[in-house]
Order: structure tokens, then sequence, then C-alpha cells
């Protein structure tokens, strides 16, 4: 557990930034202080925001042109010679497309390649099922030597982002294309690998990431209104998972939600569940996208749509203190 | 060095002799000719170089890595055995020496790209060589990274293919024939030389010339024999992937040594296994 500061104050929506934009922020800090910092970016700089990067250090920066794959190889190459290369498009565009290499030129060798996407989930919105990722994290989990990775909002992804720059090895992670509501303040200290307990709670716990963790407070608030107590964690690291935290608040609260903008098959859920499964049993419910694809429209509607609100959060809450009731 | 990969065939029972046989004079001028590395510094910033991207053709990488003083001779016996450093495909996590794990077709151009892309940025003068299959030119991504290469003029790149017309399943113009192939290399803007892959005077020229040439990376189609060395195995595309048994070995053995007639009397007895054309 870290030492964040836990509230049970009402919780106030404040809009931060994207964490994409974040992700572009950190990065152009981190490429003044490291110069071995090069970035790369198939097309979509823009809409990555690493285009603040490209601009501040044009020499360091290559739009490879629409080319995911060969985009991996050449990071895998600059790695090997030194390098610490950020590779960025949207999450589907890179992980699907760049998936063999990889696997091939960047975690079976295990190198210094930060794989930093933007456009995860279906708040993607308006541009539809195509352009919306709902596999990155599975697949990612899957690579040996991967740290996989889903910011809340944008202090988290600076903190990540800042940290992933200055650890050796292979790290994904997801950002987001919508404005993110602030859940963290500037001074919580966020750690790869850590989860931060957000809100204490005794009845279950709710475990999520990126946007969803916004929606878990929201559900306990709704939950707390009807004398349902509930934990809210950002488990922003899917690999190495905290399991530490994942047991001390399944001996807590005896019951958990995994809610993400993401495939039930193979994200946060399945890790937690996983873990909790072989260290500590308690009954578990998910939220997140049930096996399908989504589509366009706006991203409250499809959260709405694909259930992944705060309303679908506090129900699998219900069902999940129930099933532990038994 | 045939001989060689003669011998770790034999034992590992497994992998691709012809592969191997078809760029073996491209690797030895390579390695005991043009490159400039040491053994000993594995990892010296100025070292040239070299990625196997047709992964399946290390017998003939590890032979030339241990004779360049890599790691001991001994080692090639123990190929594609439990524990053994030397993989069933190049991987870096046991032979840290390699530039590339390699092993999936049609990605050490890219990799190759990256090294070559980093040595611009660090105003290095190293080259990299990239040997490929002609087979993996059908990969999409092959051609992904020969524009990247060409736009961005990466001039210390020198890739080679070992154009020995055979892929696993026959001959590429069965297949997918990626004829005009010098054409379509010269129009995303590289330098290309051919040369007779066996020649190993021809080779060097034509890395000599490339070494001359600048603001263009460099392709030298390498018009190569699969299996050759091994009349059995010339053309013969069963000898793929398939290892020799010890009878064909000794056969082969003898053969590179000047003496072909355990193969012509293997080729008389009918015993010679044929592969697809």
């Amino acid at each position: 557990m870290t030492g964040a500061v836990v509230t049970r104050r009402p919780v106030e929506k404040k809009l931060g930034l994207a964490t994409r934009d974040a992700y572009g922020q950190a990065l152009a800090e981190l490429g003044k202080k490291n110069s071995k910092i090069v970035v790369l970016d198939a097309d979509l700089s823009s809409s990555t925001r690493t285009s603040a990067f490209a601009k501040l250090f044009p020499e360091r920066f290559f739009n490879v042109g629409i080319a995911e794959a060969n985009m991996v190889g050449l990071a895998g190459g600059l790695a090997s010679s030194g390098k610490i290369p950020f590779i960025s498009s949207f999450a589907c565009f890179l992980v699907c497309k760049g998936y063999d290499q990889l696997r091939m030129a960047v975690a079976l060798p295990k190198l210094n390649v930060k794989v930093v996407t933007s456009h995860g989930g279906i708040s993607v919105g308006e541009d539809g099922s195509s352009q919306q990722s709902i596999e990155d994290v599975a697949l990612m989990s899957s690579l040996p030597n991967f740290t996989v990775i889903v910011p809340s909002d944008e202090h988290s992804t600076r903190a990540l982002v800042t940290e992933a720059g200055g650890t050796e090895g292979p790290v994904y992670i997801r950002t987001g294309r919508p404005k993110a509501p602030v859940i963290h303040g500037p001074s919580t200290p966020v750690k790869m690998g850590k989860g931060i307990l957000v809100r204490s709670g005794s009845d279950v716990t709710l475990a999520a990431n990126g946007l969803l963790v916004w929606e878990a407070l929201l559900a306990a608030e709704q939950l707390q209104k009807e004398g349902v107590s509930a934990a809210v964690v950002d488990m922003h690291t899917i690999k190495p998972l905290d399991e530490s935290l994942l047991v001390s608040q399944a001996e807590a609260t005896g019951a958990f939600v995994v809610a993400e903008e993401h495939s039930v098959w193979g994200g946060l859920g399945s890790a937690v569940s996983q873990a909790l499964s072989r260290l500590h049993p308690v009954p578990v419910e998910f939220v997140g996208i049930q096996d399908t694809y989504a589509e366009s429209g706006q991203p409250e509607e499809l959260f709405k749509k694909y259930g992944l609100t705060a309303a679908d959060i506090a129900q699998a809450a219900r069902r999940a203190v129930k099933r532990k009731k038994k | 060095m045939r001989k060689e990969v003669i011998r770790m065939l034999e034992k590992s029972a497994s992998g691709h002799p012809g592969g191997s046989l078809s760029a073996a004079d491209i690797v030895t001028s390579l390695y005991f000719n043009v490159m400039r590395y040491d053994p000993k510094n594995p990892h010296w910033e100025d070292r040239d170089r070299f990625v196997l991207s047709k992964g399946h053709g290390c017998p003939i990488l590890y032979a030339a890595m241990a004779k360049a003083g890599y790691f001991p001779q001994e080692w090639l016996s123990t190929l594609r055995k439990t524990g053994s450093p030397l993989q069933g495909h190049p991987d870096q996590r046991f032979i840290p020496a390699l530039e590339a794990s390699t092993g999936s077709l049609g990605q050490g151009l890219s990799v190759s790209c990256g090294i070559a892309l980093a040595g611009v940025m660090d105003k290095k003068d190293y080259r990299t060589y990239c040997l490929m299959s002609d087979g993996e030119t059908e990969e999409g991504q092959t051609w992904e990274a020969v524009a990247f290469a060409g736009f961005h003029k990466l001039d210390r790149l020198i890739a080679i293919v070992d154009y020995n017309k055979f892929q696993l399943d026959g001959a590429l113009k069965d297949i997918l024939d990626m004829e005009p192939f010098k054409a379509k290399w010269e129009s995303f803007r590289w330098h290309v030389q051919e040369v007779d892959g066996h020649s190993i005077p021809q080779v060097l020229q034509a890395i000599e010339q490339a070494k001359a040439h600048k603001g263009q990376p460099h392709l030298i189609i390498a018009h190569t024999v699969k299996g050759k060395g091994v009349s059995f195995m010339e053309n013969n595309n069963y000898f793929h992937g398939v290892a020799p048994t010890s009878e064909e070995a000794q056969a082969a053995l003898k053969e590179l040594d000047g003496d072909p007639s355990l193969s012509q009397a293997l080729i008389a007895a009918g015993k010679v296994k044929k592969g697809s054309k």
C-alpha cells in the first residue's frame, strides 16, 4: 500500500488533461533531460502528442510513415545501439500491426524500448471500432519482459512515463483520447507496479485503471448512500501486478470488482482474479467490454451502452457483496 | 565453414542446411575479409554490425563466430540442444554478441535500419550488414524497411540477399515471384549490385563499391545455389529444413574435402530424398 491520501469526501469532477496530453508533456520534459531519448511515430504524432517532442527535438524525432511493423524493428535497432526509443501510435495499430515485431525485436531481447500508445479503449468515440483498442492490454501482458500500464489521469501519467524513461527494459503504457478527470493530487506518489488506494472502504474493493478509476469513485459514492462501504484502488500497472495490495484489500473487504476499458478477456480483470484465486480467493465481478466490438458514438454514450459506467460498477459491487454474504 | 555446418547439423539432427550452405561464402567474406570487430569486446561501439535476418541460416553464422573467437569451437556440437547457447534461431539472450534475435522472417532489415540510424545520429562510421533470404522479401515489413532506408539515405547500410531462388515449399518463381527484383529495390532508391554469391572476390568487390558509393543504402543481390558445395543438396529443397543423416553427412564432408565419391554413390543408389522444385 502506498502512502496515498485516502479520502471519503464526496468526489468533485475536475477534468484534467487527457492522458495522451500528459504523455506528450512528460516526453518533452524527458527529452530535455536525456539526449538518448529518440521518438518514433507512425504518422499520428499530432494525435499521440509526440508532436511536442518533435518540435523541441526534430533531430531525435522520426515520423517513420504509416509503417508500424518497421517502426518497432527500428526501435529494436536503436535500443540495441544505446538509444532509448519511445514509439507511439494508436493502441490498436501499434500493438496489433507491430505485435510480432514487439515480440521478436523488443520483448525477447528485453530491449529498452518504451511503447506508449494513445486512443486506448472505446472512449475514442466517433471514429468507431476500427480505432478503438480493446485487446492491447491482453496482447501486451502476454509478452514476457514487458511492464504494462494503463494510467488514470494526468498526474499519474506524467509520473509513470517519467519513471519508465528512467527504467531499463520494455514498458507499455496505454493512454486515452478524452480529457480525464483528476484522480490524484500533484504530490501523490505513483510508482510502476504499485497500486494506489484512492479511497478506503470495508465491504468491497473496486479495482480499476484508466478512465474507470473515476467511474469507480462515483460508484463508491452511490454505494455509500446504500450503506455499502467501497474502497477504490487505481491498479494502473497490470504487470507486474501489485499482489500485496490485492491481498490486503481482499483481507480488508472480502470482495472485488475489477473495472477496465478493455475486453474482459485478458485485461486487468483476468490478472486480478488470477492473483486472488491463488493468494486470497474472494468473490470477483468484472466490468469491461463483454467480448464484443463497440461502435461510433460519444464516449459517455458508449460507456453506457457497453456497461462501463459508475452504475455498472455499483451493480457489480452489489453482486460481489451478495456473493460474499452467502 | 561448410564442413562445420554439416557436422553441426548432423549432431543436432534438425536444422536448415540449404540456406546455410548458400550463404557460406557471403558470411565468410564478411567475417574474415570485411567487418571490423573485436570478439573480446563484442559491444565495442565502433564495431561493424551483422544482422542475420534469415535466422534459420544460423549454423553458418555460429561457425563464423566460433572461428572468429566469439565462443569456443566446442559449442558448435551443442547446436539446438537443451541448455545450449546455440539456439535453433539466433537469440541474444544466449549470445549477447548477436546484434538481433531473428527467426521471424522479414524483420531483420528494420532492426538493421535502426542500428544504421543510430550510427548516423551518433556520427559513427560503422557499417551495418544485413543478410536476408530471397523468400523473406515476400514479407510486407521488408518493404517498409526498404522504403525507410532509401528515403533516409542510410548509406552505411549494406543488405545482402542470399538469392538461392527457393523457399520452404518450393521455388520463388512458382510461389511468389519477386522479379523484377533489382528494379524493385532501385525504385525504392537503393544502390543495387548483382554478384555470384559463391565468388568471394565478387562479393568483396561489390562491398568495396558499396562503400565508395554515397547517398543510398546498398543491396548486393548474391546469386547463390541452395545447398552449395554438396552435390546431392544443391538445388534440392528437401534439405531446406532437414538435417543430413550420418551417412549423408559423411558423404558431404568427404565431398567438401574434394572427394565426391560417396555423394555420387548415394545418388546412384537412389538414396537421396528430393524436395519440392
